[in-house]
């Protein structure tokens, strides 16, 4: 048997092509036994073609796909050990819930009394038991999602993919449904793969996301790794709050950058210099940032407070640096010492930052 | 006043208008049914009696019930083999993305525009200069002609609201096409298959000028009623005849309509119901 | 999962990655499963238009000798439909019975096009239906109808006759030009109105509150609104009636008696009692490319109008 550790699918400068439109640019990924994995990006970004590609259901213009060690380019949908959950689930409205569900069983000839305790089994897995003799236009959305879910893991594929499948669903279905995958998807150990454009989701669900757009991926990582490390602005700009500055690198690998506002910040060598001059993209988080009501020792920028934002248990507040158009939002966590009293706008204050708290992005 | 007041008032002058349409489109049909039970050899008022007696001399004449059996078995033939052909036709061009797709369905669809002399005559050319003789097999040969556009233009709204990701998740659970086909595409299909199996069964059924080119010694229906149209004694017979054809034309073709518009259960779109 | 089921579990085994080489093959080019799909019906639109029609075209250029033909190329059949007047007569009375023909449907149908798009609101889909039956059932009654309408002893003189409106059977009624063109209008009537009926549904009835909106009367707005966009429709139901009626032979034959016979007339007779397949041929071509010059011309024409009414 392979090594855990062995990717399970892997993703080889993958491209897809429809005419001259590439809808998949290059996309390298691996994708690990037992594993969680979102594709996310807004609509166009490729993630639904990549997943396609993964089914089977778009040839691959170029590249590999090698799913559990086999070469899956030219191997049809219904010779992959992969299932998918549809957008619209793709429920056969011909059939009941129960011959829905025993599908795919039919290469497999089992016995009446094995198909019917097999199904019986998925139905109370997905909670639905009972519900057998149903037509899809009978079942709601959620039951049909599950149904979906059920259809796909009878066959015990190694890959289940879902493509969008909480988006039909309303905003209560949808946060009880994501518990619910998430918790199946501990329970059965199967890898899953997920399609979708709501970052809150694809955090909420995976071990790792992969975020693409205009047909590549830009960064693969954890939800925390995302949020601590984004690669770009869009990445830093999608989960939280996040403050952003222009800085001008003066030279590659020097220690400062000259950032708008903050003045000199410490960056460790990380900015490389371009030659055309351009300004660079420096980040920091609002919790990262620390409030003083009297200027620090060392290091802290003068501002006034221009407006206090309340947001359960925790306030923002907006400061106005001079050389600054933008103010700069700073987030007060309860137990922040050097805030005596709730800051009033129009009140000075001093930001400092600890030099890691510093992130610098690439350009767009 | 209502902006939708304009579409819902109802304008007298249109009403008796389509009114007398509908005379004007059905009164010359409905000539036929009514003097194939006048009791007398000429269509004329006044009608002095009425009889059933030139549907009874119909079946005992054998070239009728020759000619009929004739002609459904070119229509059996031919509406299956168009619709089947049909079938694969309208799922390609409603599904797969190939280059052409516009100029490939104009050209099958040309059938239906060009005068079907032309068509007739071009294939009566080809069969001779390839020495085939004339027979029933040259009709179905003409018909096919004629019925696939007829197939391909009944199925192909059904495949275009046929949601692709039926076949799709059956091939991801396992099927390959056949199955696929099979269990997922024909049972949802069915109603389509079925209007294009009435519609191009009735097209053939009816259909004349092919068969005038290309039938041998063995005729179709409408042939043999051309034929029977010079002899004036014959003539309350073949009204009676054409009364039969009409009506089961009719009654097919209503039935092909129905199940094609309405046959469409909500679930087979695969919409999702609020 | 559980293993309460243990005898369930054995049942999915492993499925193997494999495919035969054409499944392969078809799977990575989309394109090829599609031709492929419409390949049966591809072949049989070659073989039984394009091949046709090209050995039509040869052909037209032979000679018939007794019951055979003179394959060398020769403009014969072409010289003589230029300098006969015959073919010249027909042919340019097809063109003129098939266009008044058309013009009268076209004007016929779209009132009542108009009715069913916009006044029927129940059983929409029924009306369509049994206004588009007739079209569908057999052509050769429909007109078969009409010689028995409008015959010596037809319904209509016996008609008038046994009422006394009349002495003797008015013989202007049937084999005239007129009468075909009143059958031609009637067995296309529906043909006609479905593309009419299409494009009138289509109109946005949100443009037409709009107009009303900003003043415009019914009238007014019929002709600024209605009318133009649903040209498109007016002038499928031109080419779809036209095109197929220039050829038509059956209604000339059995309504139109020799002063209404038309090309078709001429044509059939070659493959029949004449017996001059090129001759035949050629006639075919000529009726084609004709039907192209006027079809080309009404195109220009529409382009033109629509170009100075904007």
């Amino acid at each position: 048997m392979t090594e855990p550790s062995d990717p399970l699918i892997s993703i080889r400068d993958v491209s897809k092509r429809f005419g001259t439109f590439k809808a998949v640019d290059g996309v390298s990924l691996d994708i690990r036994r037992g594993e969680f994995f979102s594709l996310l990006g807004a609509s166009g970004s490729g993630k639904t073609t990549l997943l396609r590609m993964l089914a089977g259901f778009e040839a691959v213009s170029d590249g590999r796909i090698v799913i559990d060690g086999q070469a899956m380019e030219e191997v049809p949908p219904h010779f992959r050990p992969i299932n998918m959950v549809f957008q619209n689930y793709a429920i056969f409205p011909h059939l009941n819930v129960r011959d829905n569900i025993a599908y795919g069983l039919r290469k497999f000839r089992p016995t009446p009394a094995q198909r019917e305790a097999m199904v019986d089994e998925m139905l109370d897995l997905i909670k639905l038991p009972g519900y057998g003799n149903r037509r899809a236009h009978e079942l709601s959305g959620g039951q049909r999602q599950r149904v979906a879910l059920a259809r796909a893991l009878i066959l015990k594929p190694k890959v289940l993919l879902l493509d969008e499948p909480l988006g039909a669903l309303d905003k209560q279905l949808r946060e009880q449904m994501q518990l619910e995958l998430r918790l199946l998807q501990q329970k059965l150990g199967i890898t899953f793969v997920l399609v979708t454009h709501d970052q809150e989701e694809a955090l909420t669900l995976s071990d790792r996301i992969a975020v693409m757009s205009k047909g590549a991926v830009i960064q693969v990582d954890t939800p925390t790794g995302l949020y601590e490390r984004p690669k770009n602005r869009v990445i830093a700009g999608f989960i939280g709050n996040m403050n952003f500055f222009d800085a001008t690198p003066s030279s590659t690998g020097s220690p400062q950058v000259d950032v708008q506002g903050l003045g000199l910040v410490a960056v460790n060598g990380r900015v490389r210099a371009r030659s055309d001059g351009a300004t660079t993209l420096i980040a920091i988080r609002p919790e990262k940032l620390a409030l003083h009501s009297e200027a620090p020792v060392t290091g802290g920028v003068a501002g006034v407070v221009q407006a206090l934002q309340y947001l359960g248990g925790r306030h923002m507040v907006h400061v106005t640096l001079a050389g600054r158009d933008t103010p700069v939002a700073v987030a007060l966590q309860g137990g922040q010492a050097d805030v005596t009293l709730t800051p009033a706008p129009g009140q000075p204050v001093w930001i400092s930052w600890k030099d890691d708290a510093v992130l610098v992005l690439d350009a767009d | 006043m209502s902006g939708r007041s304009h579409s819902h008032r109802p304008n007298r002058g249109l009403q008796a208008y389509a009114a007398l349409f509908m005379v004007f489109l059905y009164g010359p049909i409905l000539i036929i049914p009514l003097f194939s039970f006048v009791d007398a050899l000429y269509v004329r008022f006044p009608i002095e009696a009425l009889t059933f007696r030139w549907y009874g001399e119909l079946w005992r004449r054998e070239p009728v019930i020759d000619a009929l059996g004739n002609s459904l078995y070119v229509a059996a033939i031919v509406s299956v083999v168009s619709t089947a052909i049909g079938v694969f036709a309208a799922k390609a061009i409603a599904r797969n993305r190939v280059p052409g797709t516009g100029a490939i369905v104009t050209f099958m669809m040309l059938p239906l525009v060009v005068p079907g002399i032309i068509f007739a005559v071009a294939i009566l050319i080809v069969l001779n200069r390839m020495g085939v003789a004339l027979s029933l097999y040259t009709v179905m040969a003409g018909h096919l002609v004629v019925c696939l556009p007829f197939a391909i233009w009944s199925l192909l709204p059904r495949f275009e609201g046929f949601d692709p990701s039926m076949e799709e998740a059956s091939g991801d659970l396992g099927e390959n096409g056949w199955w696929t086909f099979w269990r997922v595409t024909f049972p949802i299909m069915a109603p389509g298959i079925a209007a294009s199996l009435l519609m191009t069964f009735t097209v053939s059924f009816d259909e004349f000028i092919m068969a005038f080119f290309l039938s041998g010694t063995q005729q179709t229906l409408p042939i043999f009623v051309w034929g029977q149209l010079r002899f004036p004694s014959q003539f309350p017979s073949i009204l009676a005849l054409s009364t039969l054809i009409l009506a089961a034309s009719f009654a097919t073709v209503f039935l092909s309509l129905w199940i094609g518009r309405i046959g469409l259960p909500k679930a087979a779109t695969g919409e999702i119901p609020k | 999962m559980s293993g309460a089921n243990a005898g369930t579990g054995a049942v999915i085994s492993a499925r193997p990655a494999t495919a035969g080489r054409l499944s392969r093959l078809m799977f990575r080019h989309e394109v090829l499963r599609g031709y492929t799909m419409l390949a049966p019906a591809l072949v049989i639109m070659v073989l039984a238009i394009l091949l046709p029609f090209v050995l039509m075209i040869v052909m037209s250029f032979w000679d018939q000798v007794g019951f055979d033909f003179d394959t060398t190329p020769t403009l014969q059949n072409y010289r003589e439909i230029a300098e006969k007047p015959i073919y010249s007569a027909l042919l340019l009375r097809s063109l003129w019975v098939s266009g008044i023909a058309t013009l009268a449907t076209v004007l016929v149908c779209y009132p009542m096009a108009y009715f069913v798009a916009f006044h029927v609101h129940r059983h929409k889909m029924l009306w369509l239906i049994i206004i588009t039956l007739p079209f569908w059932t057999s052509y050769l009654m429909r007109i078969f109808s009409w010689k028995v309408i409008l015959g010596y002893e037809g319904v209509i003189n016996s008609g008038l006759m046994s009422i006394g409106l009349i002495d003797a059977p008015l013989d202007f009624l049937i084999y005239s030009p007129g009468a075909v063109t009143l059958t031609l209008a009637h067995t296309w009537a529906a043909f006609a109105l479905l593309p009419i009926y299409v494009s009138l549904e289509k109109i946005d009835r949100s443009v037409l509150e709009a107009a009303a909106d900003l003043g415009d009367s019914p009238l007014v707005r019929f002709f600024r609104i209605t009318l133009p966009l649903s040209m498109p429709g007016v002038i499928a139901a031109v080419f779809l009636m036209f095109i197929p009626t220039v050829g038509d032979y059956v209604t000339p034959t059995l309504v139109g008696g020799p002063d209404g016979a038309m090309i078709g007339n001429l044509l059939q007779v070659q493959f029949g009692g004449v017996n001059n397949w090129p001759m035949g041929a050629a006639i075919a071509v000529v009726m084609v490319l004709a039907i192209a010059v006027v079809g080309l011309c009404f195109l220009a024409l529409t382009a033109l109008f629509r170009r100075w009414a904007t």
